[in-house]
Protein backbone atom coordinates (compact mmCIF):
# COMPACT_ATOMS: atom_id res chain seq x y z
CA UNK A 1 0.00 0.00 0.00
CA UNK A 2 1.13 3.17 -1.11
CA UNK A 3 1.36 6.63 1.09
CA UNK A 4 1.31 10.57 0.12
CA UNK A 5 2.05 12.93 2.33
CA UNK A 6 0.96 16.31 1.01
CA UNK A 7 3.48 19.42 1.87
CA UNK A 8 2.15 22.93 1.77
CA UNK A 9 4.29 25.79 2.27
CA UNK A 10 3.72 26.21 6.40
CA UNK A 11 2.90 22.15 6.92
CA UNK A 12 4.39 21.26 10.09
CA UNK A 13 3.29 17.68 10.94
CA UNK A 14 3.83 16.03 7.76
CA UNK A 15 7.36 14.31 9.17
CA UNK A 16 5.46 13.25 11.91
CA UNK A 17 2.49 11.69 9.11
CA UNK A 18 5.64 10.16 7.37
CA UNK A 19 6.89 8.35 10.30
CA UNK A 20 3.82 7.22 11.92
CA UNK A 21 3.63 5.52 8.44
CA UNK A 22 7.13 4.12 7.92
CA UNK A 23 7.54 3.58 11.63
CA UNK A 24 3.94 1.93 12.30
CA UNK A 25 3.22 0.35 9.12
CA UNK A 26 6.67 -0.26 7.39
CA UNK A 27 4.72 0.89 3.87
CA UNK A 28 5.59 3.17 1.39
CA UNK A 29 5.58 6.37 2.08
CA UNK A 30 6.33 9.56 0.08
CA UNK A 31 6.26 13.56 0.46
CA UNK A 32 3.91 15.34 -2.16
CA UNK A 33 4.38 18.87 -2.60
CA UNK A 34 1.65 21.22 -3.48
CA UNK A 35 2.43 21.40 -6.76
CA UNK A 36 1.49 17.88 -8.21
CA UNK A 37 -0.58 16.93 -10.61
CA UNK A 38 -0.95 13.23 -10.20
CA UNK A 39 -1.52 11.34 -7.45
CA UNK A 40 -2.29 8.02 -9.01
CA UNK A 41 0.56 6.06 -8.11
CA UNK A 42 -1.23 6.56 -4.12
CA UNK A 43 -4.16 4.23 -2.33
CA UNK A 44 -4.10 6.70 0.85
CA UNK A 45 -3.43 10.59 1.06
CA UNK A 46 -2.67 12.38 4.24
CA UNK A 47 -3.04 15.83 4.37
CA UNK A 48 -0.86 17.16 7.62
CA UNK A 49 -1.01 19.87 9.95
CA UNK A 50 0.57 23.12 10.17
CA UNK A 51 0.02 26.50 9.62
CA UNK A 52 -0.16 26.27 5.12
CA UNK A 53 -0.21 29.59 3.75
CA UNK A 54 0.15 30.86 7.39
CA UNK A 55 -3.73 30.57 7.89
CA UNK A 56 -3.69 33.91 5.79
CA UNK A 57 -7.40 35.00 5.33
CA UNK A 58 -8.73 31.59 7.21
CA UNK A 59 -7.46 28.12 7.55
CA UNK A 60 -6.81 26.16 4.55
CA UNK A 61 -8.90 28.75 2.66
CA UNK A 62 -5.45 29.46 -0.08
CA UNK A 63 -3.86 25.58 0.03
CA UNK A 64 -7.80 24.48 -1.17
CA UNK A 65 -6.62 26.17 -4.47
CA UNK A 66 -3.43 23.99 -4.58
CA UNK A 67 -2.55 22.28 -7.88
CA UNK A 68 -2.57 19.20 -5.72
CA UNK A 69 -6.14 19.67 -4.72
CA UNK A 70 -7.89 18.87 -7.81
CA UNK A 71 -6.14 15.61 -7.55
CA UNK A 72 -6.96 14.81 -4.05
CA UNK A 73 -10.85 15.88 -5.00
CA UNK A 74 -9.99 12.53 -7.93
CA UNK A 75 -8.45 10.33 -5.53
CA UNK A 76 -11.43 11.16 -3.08
CA UNK A 77 -13.97 10.59 -6.00
CA UNK A 78 -12.24 7.42 -7.13
CA UNK A 79 -13.08 5.72 -3.21
CA UNK A 80 -9.03 6.09 -2.54
CA UNK A 81 -8.56 6.95 1.30
CA UNK A 82 -8.06 10.64 2.60
CA UNK A 83 -7.22 11.74 5.69
CA UNK A 84 -6.87 15.53 7.21
CA UNK A 85 -5.25 16.11 10.65
CA UNK A 86 -6.08 19.10 12.18
CA UNK A 87 -4.47 22.02 8.93
CA UNK A 88 -4.94 19.44 6.73
CA UNK A 89 -9.07 18.80 8.06
CA UNK A 90 -9.73 22.66 7.64
CA UNK A 91 -8.07 22.20 4.01
CA UNK A 92 -10.58 19.20 3.28
CA UNK A 93 -13.55 21.56 4.57
CA UNK A 94 -12.72 24.64 2.49
CA UNK A 95 -12.47 22.33 -0.58
CA UNK A 96 -15.93 21.39 0.39
CA UNK A 97 -14.68 17.62 0.11
CA UNK A 98 -16.21 17.78 4.23
CA UNK A 99 -18.94 19.72 5.39
CA UNK A 100 -18.87 22.13 7.76
CA UNK A 101 -16.28 24.49 8.78
CA UNK A 102 -13.66 25.23 11.80
CA UNK A 103 -13.78 28.50 13.99
CA UNK A 104 -11.89 29.81 16.46
CA UNK A 105 -11.41 28.09 19.67
CA UNK A 106 -14.42 29.33 22.16
CA UNK A 107 -11.52 30.27 24.80
CA UNK A 108 -9.95 32.03 22.15
CA UNK A 109 -6.70 30.51 23.18
CA UNK A 110 -4.21 27.98 21.17
CA UNK A 111 -4.62 24.49 22.77
CA UNK A 112 -2.15 21.63 23.09
CA UNK A 113 -2.59 18.86 25.14
CA UNK A 114 -3.65 15.21 25.29
CA UNK A 115 -7.58 14.84 24.50
CA UNK A 116 -9.61 12.08 25.08
CA UNK A 117 -11.72 11.03 22.21
CA UNK A 118 -14.72 8.67 22.31
CA UNK A 119 -14.47 6.59 18.72
CA UNK A 120 -18.01 6.85 17.85
CA UNK A 121 -18.08 5.01 14.51
CA UNK A 122 -15.70 1.97 13.53
CA UNK A 123 -17.40 0.91 10.62
CA UNK A 124 -15.29 2.91 8.59
CA UNK A 125 -11.76 2.29 6.97
CA UNK A 126 -9.73 4.54 9.53
CA UNK A 127 -10.99 3.36 12.81
CA UNK A 128 -11.74 -0.57 12.17
CA UNK A 129 -9.94 -1.97 14.62
CA UNK A 130 -11.36 0.39 17.34
CA UNK A 131 -14.42 -0.80 19.35
CA UNK A 132 -17.38 1.62 19.39
CA UNK A 133 -17.06 3.25 22.56
CA UNK A 134 -13.47 3.21 23.04
CA UNK A 135 -12.18 6.15 25.02
CA UNK A 136 -8.40 6.90 23.47
CA UNK A 137 -6.12 9.38 24.36
CA UNK A 138 -5.16 11.84 20.99
CA UNK A 139 -3.14 14.68 21.60
CA UNK A 140 -4.74 18.41 20.05
CA UNK A 141 -2.70 21.66 18.87
CA UNK A 142 -4.60 24.09 17.48
CA UNK A 143 -6.29 27.77 17.57
CA UNK A 144 -9.22 27.23 15.18
CA UNK A 145 -10.48 23.81 15.66
CA UNK A 146 -14.15 24.61 16.73
CA UNK A 147 -15.93 22.58 14.74
CA UNK A 148 -19.55 24.29 13.18
CA UNK A 149 -21.94 23.35 10.99
CA UNK A 150 -25.76 24.12 10.35
CA UNK A 151 -28.16 22.00 12.48
CA UNK A 152 -29.46 20.24 8.83
CA UNK A 153 -25.94 19.05 8.35
CA UNK A 154 -25.40 18.13 11.74
CA UNK A 155 -28.80 15.73 11.39
CA UNK A 156 -27.24 14.61 8.24
CA UNK A 157 -24.13 13.73 10.03
CA UNK A 158 -25.70 12.02 12.62
CA UNK A 159 -28.22 9.68 10.08
CA UNK A 160 -25.15 9.14 8.28
CA UNK A 161 -23.11 7.92 11.16
CA UNK A 162 -20.42 10.06 9.87
CA UNK A 163 -19.71 11.50 13.27
CA UNK A 164 -16.11 9.36 14.18
CA UNK A 165 -14.60 10.91 17.08
CA UNK A 166 -16.22 12.78 19.98
CA UNK A 167 -14.65 14.63 22.77
CA UNK A 168 -15.15 13.38 26.15
CA UNK A 169 -14.47 16.85 27.20
CA UNK A 170 -14.77 19.67 24.29
CA UNK A 171 -12.06 21.88 24.46
CA UNK A 172 -12.94 23.89 21.63
CA UNK A 173 -16.67 24.58 21.70
CA UNK A 174 -17.22 22.15 18.35
CA UNK A 175 -20.96 21.68 17.70
CA UNK A 176 -22.07 18.45 19.60
CA UNK A 177 -18.43 17.64 21.36
CA UNK A 178 -17.54 16.86 17.38
CA UNK A 179 -14.25 16.07 17.04
CA UNK A 180 -14.09 13.97 13.48
CA UNK A 181 -15.92 13.47 10.60
CA UNK A 182 -16.04 11.43 7.51
CA UNK A 183 -17.66 11.91 4.10
CA UNK A 184 -20.96 10.54 3.21
CA UNK A 185 -19.03 7.30 1.62
CA UNK A 186 -16.77 7.06 4.49
CA UNK A 187 -13.43 7.37 2.46
CA UNK A 188 -12.46 11.13 3.50
CA UNK A 189 -12.06 11.34 7.48
CA UNK A 190 -10.90 14.91 8.95
CA UNK A 191 -10.53 15.31 12.59
CA UNK A 192 -8.46 18.36 15.05
CA UNK A 193 -6.78 15.81 17.32
CA UNK A 194 -3.38 13.98 15.89
CA UNK A 195 -3.05 10.56 15.76
CA UNK A 196 0.22 10.73 14.05
CA UNK A 197 2.00 12.32 17.09
CA UNK A 198 0.30 9.20 19.34
CA UNK A 199 1.96 6.50 17.52
CA UNK A 200 4.40 5.34 20.47
CA UNK A 201 4.28 5.11 24.43
CA UNK A 202 7.64 7.15 23.88
CA UNK A 203 5.08 10.08 22.50
CA UNK A 204 2.64 9.89 25.78
CA UNK A 205 0.21 7.63 23.84
CA UNK A 206 -0.01 4.97 21.31
CA UNK A 207 -3.56 5.19 20.58
CA UNK A 208 -3.34 6.26 17.51
CA UNK A 209 -2.07 3.60 15.82
CA UNK A 210 -4.91 1.89 15.45
CA UNK A 211 -5.74 4.23 12.98
CA UNK A 212 -2.76 3.69 10.50
CA UNK A 213 -3.21 -0.50 10.95
CA UNK A 214 -7.16 0.26 10.42
CA UNK A 215 -6.29 1.89 7.33
CA UNK A 216 -4.16 -1.03 6.40
CA UNK A 217 -6.49 -3.45 6.88
CA UNK A 218 -9.00 -1.66 4.53
CA UNK A 219 -6.46 -1.90 2.18
CA UNK A 220 -5.94 -5.24 2.20
CA UNK A 221 -9.05 -6.79 2.63
CA UNK A 222 -10.46 -4.32 -0.47
CA UNK A 223 -7.46 -5.75 -2.58
CA UNK A 224 -7.57 -9.34 -1.44
CA UNK A 225 -11.15 -9.87 -2.43
CA UNK A 226 -10.28 -8.03 -5.58
CA UNK A 227 -7.90 -10.87 -6.72
CA UNK A 228 -9.62 -13.94 -5.15
CA UNK A 229 -12.16 -15.62 -7.49
CA UNK B 1 -9.25 51.78 -12.43
CA UNK B 2 -11.74 50.73 -9.54
CA UNK B 3 -11.86 49.81 -6.32
CA UNK B 4 -14.03 47.28 -4.27
CA UNK B 5 -14.36 47.45 -0.52
CA UNK B 6 -15.20 44.20 0.85
CA UNK B 7 -16.69 43.39 4.51
CA UNK B 8 -16.65 39.88 5.60
CA UNK B 9 -18.32 39.27 8.68
CA UNK B 10 -19.81 36.11 10.65
CA UNK B 11 -23.05 34.94 10.00
CA UNK B 12 -25.27 36.70 12.80
CA UNK B 13 -26.55 32.88 13.96
CA UNK B 14 -22.93 31.85 14.65
CA UNK B 15 -21.26 32.78 17.42
CA UNK B 16 -18.11 35.01 17.38
CA UNK B 17 -15.99 34.25 20.01
CA UNK B 18 -13.75 37.47 19.26
CA UNK B 19 -16.42 39.92 19.27
CA UNK B 20 -18.08 38.49 23.25
CA UNK B 21 -14.29 38.85 24.49
CA UNK B 22 -14.33 42.67 22.92
CA UNK B 23 -17.43 43.24 24.58
CA UNK B 24 -16.31 41.91 27.47
CA UNK B 25 -13.50 44.45 27.46
CA UNK B 26 -15.73 47.40 26.57
CA UNK B 27 -18.17 46.45 29.66
CA UNK B 28 -15.05 46.31 31.96
CA UNK B 29 -14.38 49.75 30.57
CA UNK B 30 -17.12 51.30 31.56
CA UNK B 31 -18.85 51.31 28.04
CA UNK B 32 -21.91 49.48 29.04
CA UNK B 33 -23.97 50.67 26.27
CA UNK B 34 -22.24 48.22 23.94
CA UNK B 35 -24.99 45.45 23.55
CA UNK B 36 -22.73 43.39 21.06
CA UNK B 37 -19.64 43.50 19.12
CA UNK B 38 -19.33 41.02 16.02
CA UNK B 39 -15.42 40.97 14.15
CA UNK B 40 -15.25 40.80 10.82
CA UNK B 41 -12.67 41.57 8.05
CA UNK B 42 -11.80 44.40 5.72
CA UNK B 43 -10.30 43.89 2.44
CA UNK B 44 -8.77 46.85 -0.54
CA UNK B 45 -9.32 45.07 -3.92
CA UNK B 46 -8.24 48.04 -6.93
CA UNK B 47 -9.76 46.43 -10.23
CA UNK B 48 -7.81 46.55 -13.64
CA UNK B 49 -11.58 47.44 -14.93
CA UNK B 50 -13.93 50.74 -15.51
CA UNK B 51 -16.81 48.14 -16.00
CA UNK B 52 -19.11 48.55 -12.77
CA UNK B 53 -21.33 45.37 -14.39
CA UNK B 54 -18.36 43.14 -14.69
CA UNK B 55 -16.23 44.29 -11.52
CA UNK B 56 -20.09 43.72 -9.82
CA UNK B 57 -20.00 40.02 -10.90
CA UNK B 58 -16.42 39.40 -10.60
CA UNK B 59 -15.98 40.73 -7.27
CA UNK B 60 -19.11 38.31 -6.20
CA UNK B 61 -17.58 35.60 -7.92
CA UNK B 62 -14.12 36.32 -5.55
CA UNK B 63 -16.14 36.36 -2.14
CA UNK B 64 -18.12 33.41 -2.56
CA UNK B 65 -14.89 31.02 -4.08
CA UNK B 66 -12.45 32.54 -1.50
CA UNK B 67 -12.77 35.72 0.16
CA UNK B 68 -15.80 34.17 2.11
CA UNK B 69 -16.53 30.94 3.38
CA UNK B 70 -20.22 31.11 2.88
CA UNK B 71 -20.77 28.65 5.81
CA UNK B 72 -20.21 30.92 8.71
CA UNK B 73 -20.15 34.17 6.90
CA UNK B 74 -21.83 36.80 5.29
CA UNK B 75 -20.27 39.42 2.83
CA UNK B 76 -20.99 42.77 1.16
CA UNK B 77 -19.18 44.99 -1.22
CA UNK B 78 -18.79 48.60 -2.23
CA UNK B 79 -17.27 49.80 -5.74
CA UNK B 80 -15.94 53.16 -6.32
CA UNK B 81 -14.49 54.90 -9.59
Amino acid sequence: MKFAVLVFPGSNCDIDCYKAVEETLGEPVDYVWHTATDLSAYDCILVPGGFSYGDYLRCGAISRFAPVMAEVAKAAEEGKYVLGICNGFQILTEAGLLPGTLRRNESLKFRCHDTELRVENNDNPFTSLYAPGDVITIPIAHGEGNYYCDEATLEQLKRNNQIIFRYVQNPNGSVDDIAGISNERGNVVGMMPHPERAVSSLLGSEDGKKMFTSILKAWRDRHESASVR
Amino acid sequence: MMKASVYVTIKQSVLDPQGVAVQGALHSMGFREVDSVRIGKYMELTLDTNDRFEAEARVKAMCEKLLANTVVEDYRFELED
